[in-house]
C-alpha cells in the first residue's frame, strides 16, 4: 500500500515542484502508515535522485529506457502502471501540470483507479478517501471521494509547503517492458526558452492588462519582473491581440497560477481572469478605476495610472534592494 | 479524414455559483449553458482544417454526454459549423463515466482525430480526454496548442514547461487542446443558426457504468479581507508593505 510519487525531470534536474510532490507524498504515507516511493523516468544523476530523500522519499525507482526519452502518454502510463503493480502502490501522486494532466487520467483507466485532480491540501479523511479540490474555476470547493482501492491524485503547483526531513533514499533501477508499437508520437522539434523564470514556477508574477495601452509599454513590466526574480503574465485580450505570447495568458482559459505575489497593472479583474490567479497568496492591483473588480480580490491596491506607477514601482524596488 | 470534438456543456463562465440541498448539489436555476471554452476552440480549429482545401478532412462531428437539456449547446456547435452531432443520453457522473460513454460511441464509429478540451470549466478535472484515449487504447497528446495536416501526417504542437514541442503522428489519435489551438472561438452567424436547425443530432443509448469517484459536498471560499489602498503618489509605501508586512519581496 505504498505511496508512489511520479516526478518528471527538466534536463536531468528536479525542481521545486518535485520537492512539493515528494513532501506531499511523504505526508500521505505518514497518514497511511506506509512508505514513499518516487519514480523518475529519464536520465538523472545519482546525487540529484538522492536529493529527493531530503523531502521524505524512502525509495527512488529510476527508469532510463531510451524509448522514453520524450513523453509519450501511452507508454509512460504503461510504465507507471508496471511500477504501481510491482510496488503494490495504493496511491499514485502526480503534479497537476501539463505532464500530470496528460498521464494521470490514462493511468486512472489503466488501474481502474479514481482520480482527484488539482488538489491543494492533504486529504480530509483517508476512509472514505476524501480530498477537497477547487471546482467551477475556483468559485467553489468540492469534496471528492475516491471509491476505488487505488487512488490517483494530482497536486496543484505551489500549493503545498515543502518539508525537509533527514531521511536517506535508496535508489533502485527498473527496466520496464515497453513494446515498440506502443509509441506512435515522434517529437520532431523542440523550442525552449532559457534563462527565464517560468510563469507556473514563479514566486512573483508581474502582469499587465489592456490598461497597459500598448505592447510598447511592456518594458517596465519586464524590468520589474526581472528585478523581483519573477515572471511576466497578461490578461486574455492582451494575448488575443498578440501584444504578448499566449503562454503568458493567465485565467480560466489560460494558465492557472499560485505565486506568492501577483501584481496586476491595468487588469480589470474579470471573473475569468481571477479564476487563474485567485490562489496567489498576495495580490496587488494598480488600476485607474477605483470600482474595478480586481480590488475585491486584491490585498494591496493603488488607484492610479499604471504607466505612471510602474516606473516609480521599479525605482522603489531598486532603492529597497540596494539597502 | 473525420474529426470529432467531445463537447462539455458547462455553465457560462460568469455564473454565480450556488449550491442547494445542504450544499450537496449545484444550483442550476437561471444558469446559462455554453460550450466549454476549450472545446469551442477545438471546434473552431477543426472547421479551419476542413475549410482548407489542401486538407483531406471530410466531416466535423460534435458529441456530448448529457440529457436532452444539453441539446441547445449541441445546436450551438452545429450553428458554428459542425456537420452533425451525437448525444449520449446519460446524466454525467464522474469523468470516468463520461469517458466510458464516449468510448462506446467511438468504438462503434471510428474517427481519425478526436479532440477534447484540456479541462471542463465546471469540475476542472482535466480527465475525460486522457481517459478516453486509454479506453480506446489510442495515442494521446495533451496541452496541444496547434494542429496542422500534411497529407496523412499530423503535426501537433504541444506546450511544455518553458517551450513547445512539435510532434508528428498519424491518425487515429486523441488531441487534448488548450489555448492557442485557434485564435478566437468562432461565433455562429445567422445563416449557421438557420442551417443548424436542419442538421441531425443522433441520440445514443448509454451503457451501464459505475463512477469511480463522487462528490460528498461543496463549499464556497471564504471572503477576502478588504484591500489596503495606498496613495498613487506613495508607491514606495506599497513596496515597503510588500517587503515588511507581506514579506513577499
Ligand atoms: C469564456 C471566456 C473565458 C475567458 N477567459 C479569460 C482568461 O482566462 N483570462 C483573462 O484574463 N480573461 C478571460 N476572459 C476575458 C475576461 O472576461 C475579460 O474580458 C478580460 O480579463 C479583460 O482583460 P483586461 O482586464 O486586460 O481588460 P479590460 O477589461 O479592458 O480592463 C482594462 C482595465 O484597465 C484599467 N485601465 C485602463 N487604463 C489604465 C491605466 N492607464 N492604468 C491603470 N489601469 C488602467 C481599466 O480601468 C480596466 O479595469 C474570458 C472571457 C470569456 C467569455
Amino acid at each position: 500500500m505504498s505511496v508512489l510519487v511520479y516526478t518528471e525531470n527538466w534536463d536531468g534536474r528536479f525542481k521545486k515542484l518535485s520537492n512539493e510532490l515528494v513532501s506531499y507524498g511523504s505526508k500521505l504515507a505518514e497518514m497511511l502508515n506506509t512508505s514513499t516511493t518516487v519514480l523518475s523516468i529519464g536520465k538523472v544523476d545519482e546525487a540529484e535522485l538522492k536529493s529527493l530523500g531530503k523531502y521524505g522519499a524512502d525509495k527512488i525507482i529510476t527508469v532510463t529506457d531510451e524509448k522514453l526519452a520524450t513523453l509519450d502518454n501511452r507508454a509512460y502510463t504503461a510504465v507507471i502502471a508496471q511500477v504501481v503493480e510491482k510496488e503494490k502502490s495504493g496511491i499514485v501522486l502526480l503534479s497537476n501540470n501539463n505532464t500530470g494532466k496528460a498521464i494521470a487520467p490514462r493511468l486512472s483507466v489503466k488501474l481502474k483507479a479514481g482520480i482527484a485532480s488539482g488538489i491543494t491540501a492533504v486529504p480530509e479523511k483517508t476512509s472514505p478517501f476524501t480530498a477537497a479540490k477547487k471546482v467551477f474555476s475556483g468559485k467553489a470547493f468540492a469534496k471528492f471521494v475516491i471509491k476505488t482501492d487505488i487512488k490517483i491524485l494530482t497536486l496543484a503547483q505551489n500549493s503545498y509547503e515543502i518539508v525537509e526531513k533527514t531521511g536517506q533514499a535508496a535508489i533502485e533501477s527498473f527496466s520496464p517492458s515497453v513494446s515498440n508499437d506502443l509509441i506512435r508520437t515522434k517529437v520532431i522539434n523542440v523550442e525552449k526558452q532559457t534563462g527565464k523564470v517560468l510563469l507556473t514556477d514563479a514566486e512573483i508574477v508581474v502582469s499587465g492588462g489592456r490598461g497597459m495601452k500598448s505592447p510598447d509599454n511592456w518594458g517596465k513590466i519586464e524590468e520589474l519582473a526581472d528585478l523581483l526574480g519573477g515572471a511576466t503574465a497578461c490578461s486574455r485580450p492582451v494575448s488575443d491581440e498578440g501584444w504578448r505570447p499566449h503562454e503568458e495568458h493567465t485565467g480560466q482559459t489560460g494558465k492557472i497560477i499560485a505565486p506568492n505575489l501577483y501584481i496586476a497593472f491595468g487588469i480589470s479583474g474579470a471573473i475569468q481572469h481571477l479564476a487563474g490567479v485567485s490562489s496567489s497568496k498576495f495580490i496587488v492591483a494598480v488600476n485607474t478605476d477605483k470600482d474595478a473588480p480586481i480590488f475585491e480580490a486584491a490585498d494591496y491596491g493603488i488607484v492610479g495610472d499604471a504607466l505612471q506607477v510602474l516606473p516609480k514601482f521599479v525605482d522603489a524596488v531598486k532603492e529597497l534592494k540596494s539597502l | 479524414m473525420k474529426i470529432i470534438i467531445c463537447i462539455s456543456n458547462v455553465p457560462d463562465t460568469t455564473t454565480k455559483v450556488k449550491f442547494v440541498d445542504n450544499n450537496s448539489a449545484f444550483d442550476t436555476t437561471g444558469v446559462q449553458w455554453i460550450i466549454n471554452p476549450w472545446d469551442e476552440l477545438a471546434l473552431t480549429r477543426a472547421l479551419e482544417l476542413k475549410e482548407d482545401a489542401n486538407n483531406p478532412v471530410s466531416s466535423v462531428t460534435v458529441v456530448t454526454v448529457g440529457l436532452k437539456t444539453s441539446e441547445p449547446t449541441l445546436r450551438k456547435a452545429l450553428a458554428i459549423g459542425a456537420d452533425d452531432a451525437i448525444r449520449v443520453d446519460f446524466q454525467p457522473g464522474d469523468a470516468y463515466s463520461v469517458a466510458t460513454q464516449l468510448a462506446e460511441v467511438l468504438k462503434n464509429n471510428p474517427y481519425d482525430i478526436i479532440l477534447n478540451g484540456i479541462e471542463s470549466s465546471d469540475y476542472n478535472g482535466s480527465s475525460v480526454g486522457g481517459m478516453l484515449a486509454e479506453l480506446l487504447d489510442m495515442s494521446s497528446i495533451s496541452a496541444v496548442s496547434g494542429i496542422k495536416l500534411q497529407g496523412e501526417e499530423i503535426k501537433v504542437t504541444r506546450d511544455i514547461d518553458g517551450g513547445k514541442e512539435e510532434i508528428s503522428i498519424t491518425a487515429p489519435f486523441v488531441g487534448i487542446v488548450q489555448k492557442g489551438i485557434a485564435k478566437e472561438p468562432r461565433i455562429a452567424a445567422m445563416r449557421g443558426i438557420m442551417m443548424a436547425k436542419k442538421k441531425p443530432i443522433t441520440v445514443v443509448e448509454p451503457v451501464a457504468v459505475d463512477s469511480l469517484t463522487e462528490i460528498a459536498g461543496f463549499e464556497l471560499p471564504q471572503s477576502k479581507a478588504a484591500c489596503k489602498i495606498i496613495d498613487a503618489d506613495n508607491v514606495k509605501e506599497l513596496v515597503e508593505l510588500l517587503r515588511d508586512e507581506a514579506k513577499a519581496i
